[in-house]
């Protein structure tokens, strides 16, 4: 028998709007010993799912409309919520996405472990405390003694993830639901996680139910693949099943939308249009403190045409030499020289006219637009900023550029909170090629944005790049995505670089022990090669 | 899709921008409306009352004394046998002048140096932001109190010092948007853009800070007409032959045995005010969705 | 958070020299001394009186000798009542006001503190528009205006409970109390309200939820904390506010405290008991915002822990 069978669950939110059927006629099964992954981008109702058969949705406005949960021979959607309670945090528990936001900040991190023993199991504490030692040490938290007692701040977000994993295991429940425990972490520290969950697994032989929005995460460990998308499940079966015979073609798109190919090598005139030598940006931090070395000492050459990949984790530096670049923060030291000419020296009319040249592209679609300006304003601004359209043709600028990015013209009068993260992408690039730049910043253009999303728009900025005639700085945290983008890529590490290639010269000859742990770290790799 | 024209913007959907949908959202919440219709009716009362008051403001009946309403009197007269309504009528005058002009004083005050310190920055905006540090925590209530009592009983100067005490917050609120903003990626698109300062403070701050400043306003209002009130009921605000709602509860309250409605009448007008200003600012939160920043 | 508490001592410093400095100088320019209006007084008296009080001498040497008094805790002479300290004054008038104060306060917390938690819990039903309706009552309906109403129903109507006195007869302090503390009851109910419908949109609660942790012992353990550092870091300025507040009240119930010799001190031109009083009550404000200041960040462990780092 199954440990869970889920049967035709149908969840609703009801909202003054009307009413939104989130979840619609779902039905899966998870077995003991197995890894069930749920796929799915933002909206398709995978987490509201899984949250309802542990009565997690606030009701109203959500309403469980039908189906039946069968979990040890009884229907979880029926059980009253003292009951349920106690199946909550016992047989099953879960781990969250933010690790960040998931642990109480208030309590320490042991008193918060123990908290699912000392409740359901009423174990006295200095025993709870010795099983909470014993599982820290389990998921990899060096001397456990000793941080214990802190507070959630104190730990890394790898770490915390890891304590939220040890909680959750703390009471041995037989089925885990880990709702994309590793989308807010660092790549390496992903594939860390992913192990640890793998492994813990293995040990236990208990079900994991793995939800995320990303197919590549879920490639080498997930055992079982349910594909949702709006509400419904389109596909689902092993894990080979999926990715080798998928039939559903949101399946195939998802599958083709990961990127796994290295650029073909353009010809690219050997000329320099950028040249950076020795940056460095430091941000200091009051007097007495050393100053956060956020770029340090840093050379390279764009060439006319080029996309240069730019990669690294978080606090590598990476978007700060394209904000330097920019003169979007002050530079501490160096030279920019953008066609021969220093940026960081430029002031007054010569630096708005070097502005006009060079643009920038910025990860969060949400706050990158001016929420009180329509797409009209927003284009028309640069346009007549700098005088490349007069009052009486700005009207048919604006179009044109609505018209390159793939925005239909009715659109024109709408303003940002209108629009999907992937229509404000499009405003956004729209807004940035206004002033035709020679140069264009692309700070993680499409980590915010759905997978398939992600996919229309590095087509549209490769499309635009070469129409364009574009040189671009394209700044990531993933490897797979720059790689398929770049000509050349730099890999960051602490705001120096680490490495510099070619694609395909990282990615097949890595010289660095860091470049090749990124690397090993990419998930789904197996589905690269 | 070629050759673009002007007809095709004319064809364009409307959108609606955010102030249209706050208007929207604002317009369900019945409190919030209820609020301002009062607030629309009370301020044009004021601004008519010279022509429309039942009585002369002076105008004393000794021999009627204090009588309770009456057809003659709607809310009575005092033991002068002065018409209330018409000194409530008068009196709010004076509360809501006070209550709208100190804030206008503190918003002025406030906006600008807020937004001063905040885009600006650095050393200028640690020495500006640590005077409104001290100041805050000096007690205020007891500095105007202070100044009543050194410089007399003066309307002007009761204007200006309950203006200067709101200015404080109002100056954090706008220091703490502008930061936030100039943070936001679409500032920095904007300086990316080659707009200058100026150009960008005109339409990319002020326009996204204006929600937060509009509701702290509307707020600040009814907190400023209550300390107008407060001075008045100790004797040191308005004094007469002004007269204002605080004024008039200060001698309702000594002869509520007796008369009682001359305590009742002017407080239901003060309560009722401050009731419509705090609706309306609940509900201007909540329709520009501003997080809470006095609770 | 040692370093904490020192640094904002410090700031604390400054911001009293301000305060005695600018009381000081204010009352000295304020026009019309203390004598004036007794016309009984001859030039020799009013001279000897002056030089008594020191008011001959240059401004600043009376502002050097004035800060040595303070230093050494005195707050001078009072001229309105002679032979009477400042010092003695306040002495007598601060117990009972601090008294209300208290019984104030602890009616604004408990009240309060409850009826927003309580509210927050089913937010927007009856059992959140009850509370938060009396709530904006609370706010809209001032002291000055409640005070003579509780007189008018429950002392005269219902003849009840006392109107004015203090600890003369049994019950006397309760319509003060509730009258003093019943906007700061208001404003801590809509603060608490506010502070945790907050948290309870956090992750972590959910986290507490999944852990199966009952309803009851979601709110207590996990979210009342985070809740209610916005309530507690409210106490400073609710303290400032009850003492202002206190000029009413006491004058309303005719109690013999702080807040009622302030305001007799300002109509009668008291200068060295204007200026004491001012000092005093702002030193205790100025040190009940740092205390609650202090209090409010050691509720935050991220506060605590980094400033015992550095």
């Amino acid at each position: 028998m199954a440990l869970l069978e889920v049967n035709n669950l149908g969840v609703s939110f009801v909202t003054r709007n009307g009413t939104n059927r989130a979840v619609d006629d779902v039905s899966f099964t998870v077995e003991s010993g197995q890894i069930t992954a749920i796929i799915g981008e933002s909206g398709s109702g995978k987490s509201v799912a899984c949250y309802s058969l542990l009565g997690l949705i606030p009701q109203p406005p959500g309403r469980i409309d039908s189906g039946q949960a069968l979990f040890g021979g009884r229907d979880l959607l029926q059980l009253p919520e003292a009951e349920l309670r106690k199946v909550r945090g016992r047989d099953i528990a879960m781990v969250f996405q933010d690790p960040m936001t998931c642990l109480n900040p208030y309590m320490t991190v042991g008193k918060q472990l123990v908290e699912p023993l000392r409740y359901h199991q009423k174990t006295p504490a200095a025993q709870a405390r010795r099983r909470a030692l014993e599982l820290l040490q389990e998921v990899g938290i060096r001397d456990p003694e000793s941080t214990i007692d802190n507070y959630p701040h104190q730990f890394s977000g790898g770490m915390r993830q890891r304590v939220m994993i040890a909680m959750a295991l703390i009471n041995e429940p037989q089925l885990l639901i880990a709702d994309e425990p590793t989308t807010a972490l660092d790549v390496t520290i992903q594939a860390q996680i992913l192990q640890l969950i793998a492994e813990l697994q293995r040990k236990r032989d208990i079900g994991v139910i793995f939800i995320s929005h990303d197919l590549a995460v879920v490639a080498d460990i997930a055992d079982q693949i349910v594909v949702m998308q709006e509400g419904k499940i389109v596909e689902s079966g092993d894990r080979t099943g999926i990715f080798r015979h998928a039939r559903h073609p949101y399946t195939q798109k998802l599958l083709a939308a990961i990127p796994a190919d290295s650029k073909a090598g353009a010809t690219l005139s050997p000329e320099p249009l950028i040249q950076v030598r020795h940056l460095a940006t430091w941000f200091g931090q009051g007097r007495k403190q050393e100053p956060v070395k956020a770029v340090n000492d840093v050379s390279f050459d764009i060439r006319r045409g080029e996309v240069l990949g730019v990669v690294g984790e978080s606090g590598s530096g990476k978007s700060t030499i394209g904000r330097s670049l920019l003169r979007l923060v002050p530079v501490t030291a160096g030279q920019v020289l953008f066609d021969d000419t220093d940026v960081t020296q430029l002031k007054g009319r010569a630096l708005k006219d070097m502005r006009r040249r060079m643009q920038i592209i910025f990860q969060d679609p949400f706050a990158s637009l001016n929420p009180r300006m329509t797409v009209y304003d927003t284009l028309a601004e640069p346009l007549l900023l700098h005088g490349i359209e007069n009052r009486s043709s700005v009207a048919r600028g604006v179009l044109k550029l609505m018209d390159d990015v793939g925005l239909a013209r009715n659109f024109v009068r709408k303003y940002p909170h209108e629009f999907s993260g992937g229509q404000r992408q499009r405003i956004a690039i729209g807004r940035a090629l206004a002033t035709h730049p020679e140069f264009v910043v692309a700070d993680e253009p499409v980590s915010a944005l759905d997978v398939t999303i992600q996919a229309q728009i590095l087509d549209l900025m490769l499309a635009l790049g070469r129409e364009y005639g574009l040189t671009m700085m394209f700044i990531s945290h993933d490897l797979a995505v720059v790689r398929h983008i770049a000509d050349r890529i730099l890999v960051l590490y602490r705001g120096e670089i680490v490495e510099q290639g070619t694609g395909h010269e990282l990615f097949e000859n890595p010289q660095q022990t860091y470049t090749r742990e990124l690397l090993q770290s990419i998930p789904g790799r197996s589905l690269l090669q | 899709m070629s050759d673009a024209s002007i007809t095709d913007i004319a064809q364009a959907e409307q959108g609606t921008s955010l102030w249209h949908d706050a208007w929207l959202r604002l317009r369900r919440n019945r409190l919030a409306l209820f609020g301002l219709g009062i607030l629309v009716l009370f301020i044009t009362i004021a601004l008519l009352t010279p022509w429309i008051a039942p009585y002369g403001y002076a105008e004393q009946n000794l021999d009627l004394g204090a009588s309770g309403p009456s057809a003659a009197h709607w809310l009575g007269t005092d033991i002068f046998g002065r018409d209330l309504l018409t000194q409530i009528m008068y009196g709010g005058r004076i509360s809501l002048a006070v209550g709208f002009i100190a804030t206008a004083v503190a918003l002025l005050i406030g906006v600008t140096w807020g937004a001063v310190a905040g885009y600006v920055g650095g050393r200028v905006d640690a020495v500006m932001m640590r005077l409104v540090d001290i100041l805050y925590a000096l007690p205020f209530m007891i500095f105007i109190v202070l100044l009543m009592v050194v410089f007399g009983r003066n309307l002007l100067l009761l204007f200006l010092a309950i203006g200067a005490v709101e200015w404080l917050t109002m100056a954090r609120i706008m220091r703490s948007q502008v930061q936030t903003l100039r943070q936001q990626e679409f500032v920095e698109a904007a300086v990316s853009l080659g707009l200058s300062p100026s150009t960008i403070i005109r339409r990319h701050v002020i326009p996204n800070a204006l929600g937060p400043i509009i509701v702290y306003t509307t707020l600040t209002i009814p907190s400023v007409m209550l300390l107008e009130a407060f001075l008045s009921f100790l004797g040191l605000g308005i004094q007469p032959p002004q007269t204002s709602w605080g004024l008039l509860i200060s001698y309702g309250a000594e002869t509520m045995e007796e008369y009682p409605w001359l305590l009742l009448f002017p407080g239901l007008a003060l309560t009722l005010t401050l009731f419509s200003l705090n609706f309306l600012g609940d509900g201007l939160r909540d329709a520009l969705d501003v997080r809470g920043s006095r609770d | 958070m040692w370093r904490f508490i020192a640094y904002r001592l410090l700031q604390a410093i400054p911001v009293i020299l301000a305060v005695i400095t600018v009381t000081f100088f204010l009352v000295r320019v304020a026009p019309g001394g203390p004598f004036d209006s007794e016309k009984a007084v001859v030039p020799e008296v009013k001279a000897a009186l002056e030089a008594q009080y020191r008011l001959d001498q240059p401004l600043l040497t009376q502002y050097a000798a004035y800060l040595g008094d303070l230093a050494q805790g005195e707050l001078g002479p009072s001229f309105k009542y002679p032979g009477r300290s400042v010092n003695e004054l306040i002495a007598a008038g601060l117990p009972v006001t601090a008294e209300l104060g208290l019984y104030a306060l602890l009616v604004a917390m408990i009240i309060g503190g409850v009826a927003g938690i309580i509210a927050s819990l089913k937010p927007n039903t009856a059992q959140d528009y009850l509370p938060m309706s009396a709530a904006m009552i609370g706010i809209c309906m001032p002291s000055f205006l409640l005070g003579p109403l509780l007189v008018l129903v429950f002392g005269i109507y219902l003849d009840w409970l006392p109107v004015s006195g203090w600890g003369d007869i049994p019950g006397d302090k309760i319509l003060p109390a509730i009258t003093l503390g019943s906007t700061y009851a208001a404003y801590i109910a809509r603060l608490s309200r506010a502070g945790m419908l907050e948290v309870m949109t956090q992750d972590y609660i959910r986290t507490a939820r999944a852990k199966g942790l009952p309803e009851w012992q979601v709110v207590t353990r996990h979210a009342l904390r985070g809740g209610l550092i916005p309530v507690v870091a409210f106490l400073g300025p609710a303290f400032a506010g009850l003492l202002s507040g206190s000029f009413v009240v006491e004058t309303i119930f005719q109690i013999p405290g702080l807040g009622r010799f302030y305001v007799q001190a300002a109509f009668n031109r008291d200068y060295t008991m204007i200026l004491g009083t001012t000092v005093f009550l702002s030193t205790l404000i100025v040190l009940f915002n740092l205390l609650s200041d202090i209090l409010a960040a050691w509720m935050n462990p991220r506060l605590r822990t980094q400033f015992s780092e550095h």
